[in-house]
C-alpha cells in the first residue's frame, strides 16, 4: 500500500524551485499545471512520489515537480520506472515520455510495461514531432508531412498510440488534450485510481516545430464536432447540439443523427470501459476525423491482476513455507561435507 | 574376479565426451561431486557445443566434461590421463587432449563403418593402429547396458538413455570410487519413476563389474586427497557462485537484492538460480532487452536495493549507454559480465578475456567506474561479495569480470559463516536532513550519499545531465562540468586506498614475473610452481582488482628483471599497464582459442624468455 499524507496537500507541496524552460505556449506547460493540481487530489506522502523519464522536451518533466524523479537516457524510462516499482511497491511512479521516446527508441521497453501491467502511470506527450532535435519526424507524424528529415514527405506510416496499448495488452488506455486542462485532470485522476499500467495520451502542440498538427480536432471551433467524449455507462453522444451518437453495425463503428431515421438515443452504443473484450476499444482508438470524431477520456480500463500483485505474491508465498531463511542455511543446503 | 593392482597418483584428468545428449555432463558431475566427497580437491570445466542437439553422431555435436581430482587442485586440467569416449566424434575431436599412454574407453557398439564416416575419420581407428599409442579399452557399452535393463525396459530408447551410467560404473571401479552418492542422487532425482531408477542402478553396477570381473584393465587407482584447510565444503561452479556472493552482500548490507537480467551465455546460470531464491527476498526480473536488464537495475539502485545485472561481452555492449548512466547519477551498481569468445556473437560457449577494454573504456564521455575480477570459480562468491560492496560503499558501477571457464566450471568451495564475513555501510542521507543534497561528497572518499523515494526531506532530482556539485540542480557551467569530471575520476581512483595490496609468489629478486589476471589463476600459479621447485628464477602475480590497481602495483612490476603478462586477449591487460607504467617493458603471452591455458604451453614461453639473454 501506497502511504498517504497525514496533512493535506496543495500544489505549492509539489512545485520545484527549478525554472521551467519549455518555450512559450509549448503544451508542456498546461500539462504541468495540472500534474501539479492532481497529485495533492491523490493524497499520498509527497515522498511517495516518483517521476521517471527518458530524453526529449517532455522528459525535463521531473525537474520541474518536487518529488522523487529520475531524468534517465533516450528510451529507457520504462525500464527504470520498472525497477523503481519492483524494488519498491509502495511507490506512486509516473513516467513522462514523448511519441519519439516511448514508440522509437524506447518501443520496446514501452510495450512491455504493458503487457506486464506493471504498476505505473505513464503520460504520453504526443506532439508528432522531435522538438528537442528541432524538427524531425517522428513514430507519430502524419504520411506525407514534410519535416527536416523527410524534405519530400514522410513515406513511414505512423503509430496510433492507441493501438498500441491495446494491442499489447494494455489495462488502461485514455486520451486528452493539452489545452482542455479540467478534462486532463479528469483523466490523471482516473489513471492514477487504475491498478496496472495506465497510459494517458495527450495531444500536446509543440508551437515551433510543429504548430496546429491536432487542431483539427482541438481547435476550439471544431471540438464539439470532432471529440467524442467518452464515459463509463453512457452513450456515446456528441456534436454542438449533442445529437450525434456511434452505433454499431455490423462489425463496424457509425456515425448516425439522433432523429433521423428513425435513430432515437436508445440505438446508441454505451460505452464499457471495463470489458476485456478489446474490439470496441480497439474502433474507438481507431476513430478519427473526417468520417469520425476523435474518442477522448478514458477508452479502456480492464481490471487484471498488475505485476505487483502477482510479484508480491509469489514473494510470499515463497517465504511462507521456506526451508531456506537465510543465506548460511543457502550454504550449508544440498550436498556438504566436513574435512578434519 | 582378478586382481588389480593399486597405483598411487596426486592428481588425474577424467574427461567425458559423448554425443550432446548423451549425458555427459551429468556423468562428469556425479564423478566430480563423488570424488569431492571422498576428500579429494576438484575441478570440473564443462566443454558443450553451441547448438543444443547438432546432428547425431557428428563432431559439431560433441559435448564433454573434464574433471580433474587430487590433492592440489589449481584449474581443470590439461591432458587427461582416462577419456571416456560414447562415439567415434567424440573421440576423434577429443583424442588430441588425451596423454600419451594415457586410458582410452570407447564404447566399441558405437564404431560402426556409417558413424565412423560421420565422424570424419577415413578409416576406423580401432583398427589401423591410430590408437597403439594409448591404453584403449573396447566395452561393448550400449550391448552391456541392454542387457543390464532387458527386464526392465522393453524399449530401445529408454534402456540406450542409461549408457552414460556404464561409463560412469566402470571409471567408479577405475579410481575405486562408492556408488553411494549415486545411488542417493538417482533416488532423489527420479523418485517418480523407480524404473529409472532401478535400471540406472544396475547399468552402473554391470559397469562396475564389467571393469573388476575382466582383464580389460590391470590396475586401479587411487588419488591422494586433498590437502585442504579443515572445515565444511561443498561442490559449486562460478555462476552459482556468483549469484550467492550477492546474495550474502545484500544480506550483510540489510537490503534487498535486486536482478535485471535477461538470458545469455554463459551468464544465464546466474539469473537462473537467482530467480530460485525468492524466499531470501532476491527480487528478480527477466527483462525484455539487455538494456532493459541494466534500466532497471539502475532504478532499483535509485529505489535503494543492491541492485544488479549479469551478462556477458554482446550484453555488456548493449549496457554501455546506461552504465554511463549509472556513474553520471553516482548510484551503486554491479554489473557481472561472465566473459565469452567475441567479438560479436563469438563463440558463445568458449572463454576468453577479451571484454576487459571494454568493461575499462566502452562507454561515452569520461566514464570511470571499479573494474575486478574473479580468479576461480569458488572465488567468484568473494568477489560478487566484493563487487557489491565497493559498489555500495562507493556509490559508483562496479563491472565483475569471470568467464565461461570460472562460471560453467566447479571446484570445491569452503562454506564461510556469514557471521565471519564483513558487515557492508551504503552511505544512507539521514531523512530530514536540512543540508542534504544531492552531490555532497564525503571530503575523504569523494562519495555522494543515498536518498532514496520514500524517505522524508530527502526529495531530490538525478539524470544523464551534468549537474552542480553539492546541489545537484542541472548545469553546463564549464569549470563544474571539470570538477564533477574530476570528481567521478578520483572517487574510483580513492579505493586504492582501502584496497589490500597486490601480493606476489616467489623472490623479489626472481628474474622473471609473471602476471595474469583473472579466470587464469589456476594454470599460471601451477605452472610457475612447478617452475620454481624446478630451480627456475620466477615469481607470479595475479590481479583481481584492476580499476584502481593496488598501489603497489608499480613497485612490484619495477622490481623484477622481466616480465611477461598472460591473458585470453590479445593484450588488453598488458597495454592497460603500459598506459599506467611507463617504462617497463613488459612481455606479453596470449591466446585467443576459446580455451584456457595449459600448464605445458605457459612452462615453454616461460623458459623461452629466461633463456633470452
Amino acid at each position: 500500500m501506497i502511504e498517504h499524507s497525514t496533512v493535506e496537500l496543495t500544489r505549492a507541496d509539489f512545485a520545484s524551485d527549478q525554472m521551467v524552460k519549455w518555450c512559450p505556449g509549448c503544451g508542456d506547460h498546461s500539462i504541468l499545471a495540472s500534474i501539479l493540481g492532481v497529485f495533492p487530489k491523490i493524497g499520498y506522502k509527497k515522498e511517495n512520489f516518483c517521476m521517471v523519464s527518458g530524453i526529449g522536451c517532455s522528459s525535463r518533466f521531473p525537474y520541474y515537480v518536487n518529488t522523487y524523479g529520475f531524468h534517465s537516457i533516450h528510451g529507457r524510462a520504462a525500464a527504470i520506472a520498472t525497477g523503481i516499482k519492483i524494488s519498491n511497491p509502495n511507490l506512486s511512479v509516473w513516467i513522462n515520455s514523448g511519441d519519439g521516446d516511448a514508440m522509437a527508441i524506447g518501443g520496446n521497453h514501452f510495450i512491455h510495461l504493458i503487457r506486464r501491467n506493471m504498476d505505473v502511470n505513464y503520460i504520453l506527450f504526443n506532439n508528432q514531432i522531435y522538438g528537442l532535435t528541432k524538427g524531425q519526424y517522428s513514430p507519430t507524424t502524419k504520411q506525407g508531412q514534410i519535416t527536416k528529415t523527410s524534405p519530400f514527405g514522410v513515406i513511414d506510416y505512423p503509430f496510433n498510440p492507441g493501438e498500441l496499448v491495446i494491442g499489447s495488452r494494455g489495462t488502461f488506455f485514455a486520451r486528452a488534450v493539452d489545452n482542455q486542462p479540467k478534462t486532463l485532470v479528469e483523466v490523471c485522476e482516473h489513471m492514477a485510481a487504475h491498478d496496472g499500467t495506465s497510459v494517458v495520451e495527450v495531444l500536446q502542440n509543440c508551437v515551433i516545430f510543429n504548430n496546429g498538427t491536432h487542431a483539427e480536432v482541438t481547435d476550439k471551433e471544431v471540438r464539439e464536432e470532432r471529440q467524442l467524449w467518452l464515459k463509463h455507462g453512457e452513450p456515446m453522444i456528441f456534436g454542438k447540439n449533442r445529437d450525434k451518437g456511434i452505433v454499431l453495425n455490423g462489425t463496424k463503428l457509425e456515425v448516425v443523427t439522433i432523429g433521423e431515421n428513425g435513430i432515437t438515443e436508445k440505438d446508441i452504443l454505451v460505452h464499457d470501459e471495463t470489458t476485456e473484450n478489446t474490439g470496441i476499444h480497439m474502433m474507438l482508438a481507431q476513430m478519427r476525423p473526417p468520417h469520425f470524431p476523435m474518442a477522448f477520456g478514458v477508452i479502456r480500463a480492464y481490471k487484471q491482476p498488475t505485476y505487483k500483485q502477482l510479484f508480491e505474491h509469489q514473494m510470499e508465498d515463497a517465504q511462507k513455507d521456506a526451508k531456506i531463511k537465510c543465506v548460511d542455511d543457502l550454504l550449508n543446503s544440498g550436498d556438504t561435507w566436513i574435512v578434519e | 574376479m582378478t586382481h588389480k593392482e593399486v597405483i598411487k597418483r596426486d592428481e588425474v584428468v577424467v574427461k567425458f565426451v559423448g554425443d550432446s545428449g548423451d549425458g555427459m555432463q551429468l556423468t562428469g558431475t556425479l564423478f566430480s561431486d563423488t570424488s569431492a566427497l571422498d576428500g579429494n580437491d576438484i575441478a570440473t570445466f564443462p566443454d558443450y557445443p553451441a547448438e543444443i542437439r547438432a546432428p547425431h553422431n557428428t563432431v559439431a555435436g560433441v559435448s564433454g566434461f573434464q574433471v580433474h581430482i587430487g590433492k592440489h587442485i589449481y584449474s581443470s586440467g590439461d591432458e587427461a590421463d582416462v577419456l571416456v569416449a560414447m562415439n567415434p566424434a567424440s573421440l576423434n575431436s577429443n583424442l588430441k587432449w588425451v596423454k600419451k599412454g594415457g586410458i582410452i574407453i570407447i564404447d566399441a557398439d558405437t564404431f560402426s563403418s556409417e558413424a565412423i564416416e560421420k565422424a570424419g575419420y577415413t578409416a576406423n581407428p580401432l583398427e589401423d593402429n591410430s590408437l597403439s599409442s594409448y591404453n584403449l579399452i573396447k566395452a561393448p557399452v550400449t550391448s552391456m547396458t541392454m542387457e543390464a535393463v532387458k527386464d526392465i525396459f522393453t524399449d530401445k530408447k529408454s534402456a540406450e538413455k542409461c549408457r552414460n551410467m556404464f561409463a560412469l560404473g566402470m571409471i567408479f571401479f577405475i579410481f575405486g570410487k562408492s556408488l553411494e552418492h549415486t545411488d542417493a542422487y538417482l533416488e532423489k532425482k527420479f523418485k517418480k519413476n523407480p524404473a529409472v531408477v532401478e535400471a540406472n542402478k544396475a547399468v552402473i553396477r554391470a559397469g562396475y563389474n564389467f571393469c573388476e570381473n575382466t582383464d580389460v584393465l590391470e590396475a586401479q587407482f587411487q588419488v591422494e586427497t586433498a590437502e585442504i584447510t579443515k572445515g565444511k565444503y561443498r561442490n559449486i561452479t562460478g555462476n552459482i557462485a556468483t549469484a550467492w556472493g550477492l546474495l550474502a552482500a545484500a544480506e550483510k548490507a540489510g537490503l534487498k537484492l535486486f536482478l535485471g537480467s535477461y538470458p545469455i551465455t554463459p551468464a544465464t546460470d546466474i539469473l537462473v538460480e537467482l530467480a530460485k531464491h525468492k524466499s531470501l527476498g532476491a527480487r528478480v526480473f527477466q527483462a525484455e532487452d539487455e538494456i532493459a536488464g541494466i534500466c532497471s537495475a539502475i532504478g532499483a539502485a535509485f529505489a535503494g536495493s543492491l541492485a544488479c545485472t549479469s551478462t556477458s561481452g554482446p550484453g555488456l555492449s548493449l549496457k554501455s549507454e546506461a552504465i554511463g548512466l549509472a556513474v553520471m547519477t553516482e548510484l551503486p551498481l554491479v554489473i557481472v559480465d561472465v566473459q565469452r569468445g567475441g567479438p560479436s556473437t563469438g563463440l558463445p560457449t568458449k572463454t576468453e578475456q577479451s571484454d576487459l577494454a571494454q568493461a575499462l573504456f566502452g562507454r561515452n564521455g569520461e566514464a570511470p567506474c571499479i573494474v575486478i575480477a574473479a580468479s576461480s570459480s569458488a572465488n567468484c562468491f568473494d568477489w560478487a561479495f566484493e563487487a557489491a560492496r565497493l559498489a555500495l560503499e562507493h556509490m559508483t558501477p562496479c563491472i565483475l569480470l569471470t568467464d565461461g571457464y570460472l562460471g560453467n566450471g566447479s571446484q570445491l568451495f569452503r562454506i564461510p559463516k556469514m557471521a565471519d564475513l564483513p558487515q557492508i555501510h551504503p552511505p544512507f542521507a539521514k531523512e530530514n536532513d536540512p543540508e542534504y543534497m544531492p552531490y555532497r561528497r564525503n571530503p575523504e572518499t569523494l562519495v555522494r550519499e543515498w536518498a532514496v523515494p520514500g524517505m522524508e526531506g530527502l526529495r531530490h532530482r538525478i539524470g544523464g545531465l551534468e549537474k552542480t556539485n553539492g546541489k545537484g540542480a542541472v548545469s553546463t557551467d564549464n569549470n563544474n562540468h571539470q570538477l564533477m569530471t574530476t570528481y567521478r575520476k578520483e572517487k574510483v581512483e580513492r579505493i586504492a586506498n582501502r584496497i589490500p595490496d597486490q601480493k606476489v609468489m616467489g623472490a623479489e629478486d626472481a628474474e622473471l614475473l609473471v602476471i595474469g589476471w583473472g579466470g587464469t589463476q589456476g594454470a599460471l600459479k601451477l605452472a610457475v610452481q612447478e617452475m620454481q621447485n624446478e630451480g627456475k628464477s620466477i615469481a607470479f602475480t595475479h590481479f583481481n582488482y584492476i580499476m584502481p590497481l593496488p598501489k603497489n602495483t608499480g613497485d612490484i612490476l619495477k622490481r623484477h628483471k622481466k616480465t611477461v603478462v598472460c591473458e585470453l586477449n590479445m593484450g588488453q591487460f598488458v597495454n592497460y599497464l603500459r598506459m599506467n607504467f611507463e617504462g617497463i617493458n613488459f612481455r606479453q603471452y596470449n591466446k585467443v582459442q576459446g580455451l584456457p591455458f595449459v600448464v605445458s604451453e605457459l612452462k615453454n614461453c616461460f623458459n623461452q624468455i629466461l633463456e633470452e639473454k
